[in-house]
């Protein structure tokens, strides 16, 4: 018998170990899985379209940051551009500057740096609501990329910075877009686990009770100026580590990349993924990436004019944004819910309502 | 229960996304040999480019690859070159680097082009040199007049198109020493190589007569507090660096403050008909109508291409044949002629490269020397020397926005050298012959 005995819960711990394992093991293994299913997808496509499923890995960490922000705890950010502009930039400037070190390292400071940012954004912001709150942000979409020109020795003016990362160890035979989209997707997926982690754990509720009503929710005891601080935190730590790996795999930073218009997209595929969920962060990933592949390409088959081929894309990316949020107002996850709810509900009579 | 459904639905789209791309393909990535003829067929050449269709740089920007396409098909017409075909492909990038990576990996691993020619910008195209390189691919007829395309040892497959940035400079700076002498002078630049490097030159001359210089950013599209500084300045001379869009805006921007200096313009953003458009349609926008001819009258630009106005020239004569054939419905402007005289440069290097082209053969076609050109000024190219055209001359626009050449072509090289009266002779349509027997 030893001192501290509170026993009697542990009997029903373990027997809950038996019946699941822990989040964060449980997590894990969900991300080794869509691991090994990316290699295996990069394997059987061509090189180019490895690239697509690398931006695919970026751009999903920054819109499921934006989504954790905006979808969690009611905080629109017209700014989340700005995050990936301070990531992409440290790694460039890493690689730059000091090239002995190694590639995770310089990953690992573009999430810092965009961390750094983010907290002081959300110094600001937690004061902030609503169109305010999204008017401050959009200022920093549109200044940030301007201190390339103030520091031009220093962040290449308007060319911008370009570099090539070598973080293929020379015994592995695979082309190089292929293994930047390992590194790529294994950089996303381990962030990913932990915002999962986040977002089902204590502080994900905060973050919901903050978005849902502010007043219950410091009346019941969350501090909701820090619940806010902290969830602008984590999503810009996601858009600096996003940034960081477009720089990596593109090798260039360079301020026409980091336009309001990005910030804007990042925003537009929170809502056209789903908000508030994060797998509708991947839905919104991918259509960035492929709504906007497509169109190029219809509009090439079309053999349309110019003026209107190079405008095709947005309007149609515009056209799905508004037939999915009035089909579905959750966005494709939402859709994807629906469906799943209408195929079971003969079965189960208690579906567990989740909305993440 | 939930890792099983997690999984599933990685899956699943894992399915959805390879489905959309080639699948089962994967060639080897790595160098490749530049003796490769990859995107040659027997009947086809396949090359592509990258443009500003849409973005900040498009106006005026987005006309080149039209009047490219126009002298392709006319070659394709023409039975092409050596039999093949010419296959064009333009990718947009909006002036925007990130996309430039990403159209030009398409290019290449997916198009599987011979060739890049023409790529279009200073920022952007610099994002990409080094995998060409890497890769072996052609780079050829850059449009831009950076500094950076010239660089044979490090980049043996990238040569340039244009009239380089600082030789550029150095012209204009001579010109306006000799010509306004004691007047107080402010740059406004782009705010990256074409900036710097233009600086460069401009510096040698004038350095002393220098009060101020602004830079812009092509992000942002106001211009005013730029011109408002050169305007308290006192600069009586503004030398603009500038892309067209820019250039009107500059023009615009100046008006509008009641400040009327004399603009010195370079060849990327001097083309009067391209800046009459963007005069009338910025000021539509900003709600003002504005007479683009008054505006312009009297504005001071480089030039190494012929004008379009200049129809007693041969090779207008030459491309306005093809123009009339091929896109009668757009402007005749010298944009539009740029894209026209880069096609048909690409053609003499592909005739040049033999009956059996490959990547090192067009390389070595566009070191031999051989290129002589609609231009007014040389080629620069040999085994040690990427440039393009060594020298620009300098007119002024009329009153009727057609132009005088004010000093005939020079040319100098990028050092600190002499600026030397040019006097060689052209070759003309005939002698080139790129379509006969």
């Amino acid at each position: 018998m030893t001192v501290r005995t509170s026993l009697p819960e542990t009997p029903v711990e373990t027997a809950a170990k038996k019946r699941t394992l822990p989040p964060l093991l449980r997590h894990a293994l969900a991300a080794l899985a869509a691991f090994a299913v990316v290699v295996v997808l990069t394997l059987v496509t061509d090189e180019f379209t490895n690239l697509r499923i690398a931006t695919i890995g970026y751009y999903l960490i920054a819109v499921a940051g934006l989504t954790l922000l905006t979808g969690l705890t009611g905080q629109v950010s017209l700014g989340h551009g700005a995050f990936m502009f301070i990531g992409a930039y440290t790694v460039a400037l890493l690689v730059r500057r000091v090239p002995s070190f190694p590639l995770w390292a310089d990953l690992l400071l573009a999430s810092a740096a965009g961390g750094l940012a983010g907290l002081l954004a959300g110094a600001a912001a937690a004061r902030l609501r609503g169109p305010y709150l999204a008017g401050a942000t959009l200022a920093l979409a549109v200044g940030l990329p301007a201190l390339t020109r103030r520091f031009q020795d220093f962040l290449g003016g308007s060319n911008g910075l370009s570099f090539t990362v070598h973080s293929r160890p020379s015994g592995i035979a695979v082309p190089e877009l292929r293994w930047q989209t390992w590194i790529v997707w294994l950089s996303v997926l381990i962030a990913l686990v932990l915002v999962v982690n986040v977002v089902r754990g204590k502080l994900g509720r905060h973050f919901r009770a903050v978005r849902d009503d502010e007043v219950a929710a410091s009346l019941s005891g969350i501090a909701v100026g820090r619940t806010k601080i902290l969830a602008f935190l984590i999503s810009a730590v996601c858009g600096g580590l996003a940034g960081g790996l477009q720089a990596f795999l593109l090798g260039t930073a360079a301020p026409g990349s980091f336009t309001p218009a990005l910030s804007l997209s990042l925003l537009a595929a929170v809502v056209l993924g789903g908000l508030g969920s994060l797998w509708g962060a991947l839905w919104g990933a991918v259509a960035l990436v492929y709504f906007q592949a497509w169109s190029e390409d219809l509009a090439d088959a079309l053999h349309l004019n110019t003026d209107v081929a190079n405008n095709l894309p947005l309007a149609v990316y515009g056209v799905i944004l508004i037939v999915v949020v009035l089909a579905f107002p959750r966005g494709i996850q939402g859709g994807f819910q629906r469906l799943r709810k209408l195929l079971r509900r003969p079965v189960e009579k208690k579906e567990n309502h989740e909305n993440h | 229960m939930r890792t099983t459904r997690t999984v599933a639905g990685i899956a699943v789209l894992a399915l959805a996304l390879s489905a959309c791309g080639g699948a089962g393909e994967s060639d080897g990535g790595g160098q490749q040999a530049a003796d490769s003829a990859v995107g040659v067929t027997k009947d086809t050449v396949t090359i592509g480019t990258h443009q500003p269709l849409t973005g900040p740089a498009a106006p005026g920007y987005s006309k080149i690859s039209v009047g490219a396409r126009a002298v392709y098909q006319a070659i394709n017409d023409g039975g092409g070159i050596n039999g093949r075909k010419i296959d064009y492909h333009v990718e947009d990038d909006g002036y925007n680097p990130t996309k430039t990576v990403e159209v030009v990996k398409k290019l290449v691993l997916q198009d599987k082009v011979f060739a890049i020619v023409g790529g279009l910008g200073t920022p952007t195209h610099s994002k990409v040199v080094d995998y060409l390189n890497s890769e072996g691919v052609p780079d050829l007829l850059v449009s831009s007049g950076a500094l950076a395309w010239d660089n044979p040892q490090k980049s043996p497959m990238t040569f340039g198109y244009q009239v380089d940035y600082t030789r550029e400079g150095k012209i204009q700076g001579k010109y306006i020493k000799d010509t306004f002498a004691g007047k107080k002078i402010g740059y406004f630049t782009q705010n990256d190589d074409v900036g710097r490097d233009t600086q460069a030159g401009l510096d040698q001359f004038v350095k002393d007569q220098t009060v101020v210089r602004q830079g812009y950013d092509t992000a942002n599209t106001d211009v005013t507090p730029q011109l408002s500084a050169l305007k308290t300045a006192g600069a009586d001379v503004v030398v603009c660096e500038c892309i067209p869009a820019f250039t009107a805006l500059a023009i615009l921007a100046a008006a509008k403050i009641g400040y009327h200096p004399q603009f010195v313009v370079s060849s990327i953003g001097a083309d009067p008909a391209t800046l009459s458009g963007l005069l009338q349609d910025f000021a539509k926008r900003g709600g003002a109508s504005v007479s683009s001819a008054q505006l312009l009258n009297g504005l001071i630009g480089t030039g190494y291409l012929p004008d379009v106005a200049q129809t007693s020239d041969p090779w207008v004569a030459y491309f306005k044949g093809i123009h009339d054939k091929y896109i009668p419905n757009e402007q005749l402007t010298n944009t539009l002629f740029y894209g026209m005289v880069q096609a048909y440069t690409f053609g003499q290097a592909l005739k040049a490269a033999g009956p059996d082209p490959t990547r090192q053969k067009i390389v070595d076609a566009m070191s031999s020397g051989a290129l002589k050109g609609p231009g007014l000024t040389p080629f620069g190219f040999s085994k040690d020397s990427h440039s393009g055209y060594t020298g620009a001359y300098v007119f002024k626009i009329n009153p009727d926005t057609t132009t005088t050449v004010i000093q005939p072509p020079s040319v100098t090289d990028r050092g600190t050298g002499a600026i030397t009266p040019y006097t060689g002779e052209r070759a003309t349509p005939e002698q080139v012959n790129l379509l006969g027997k």
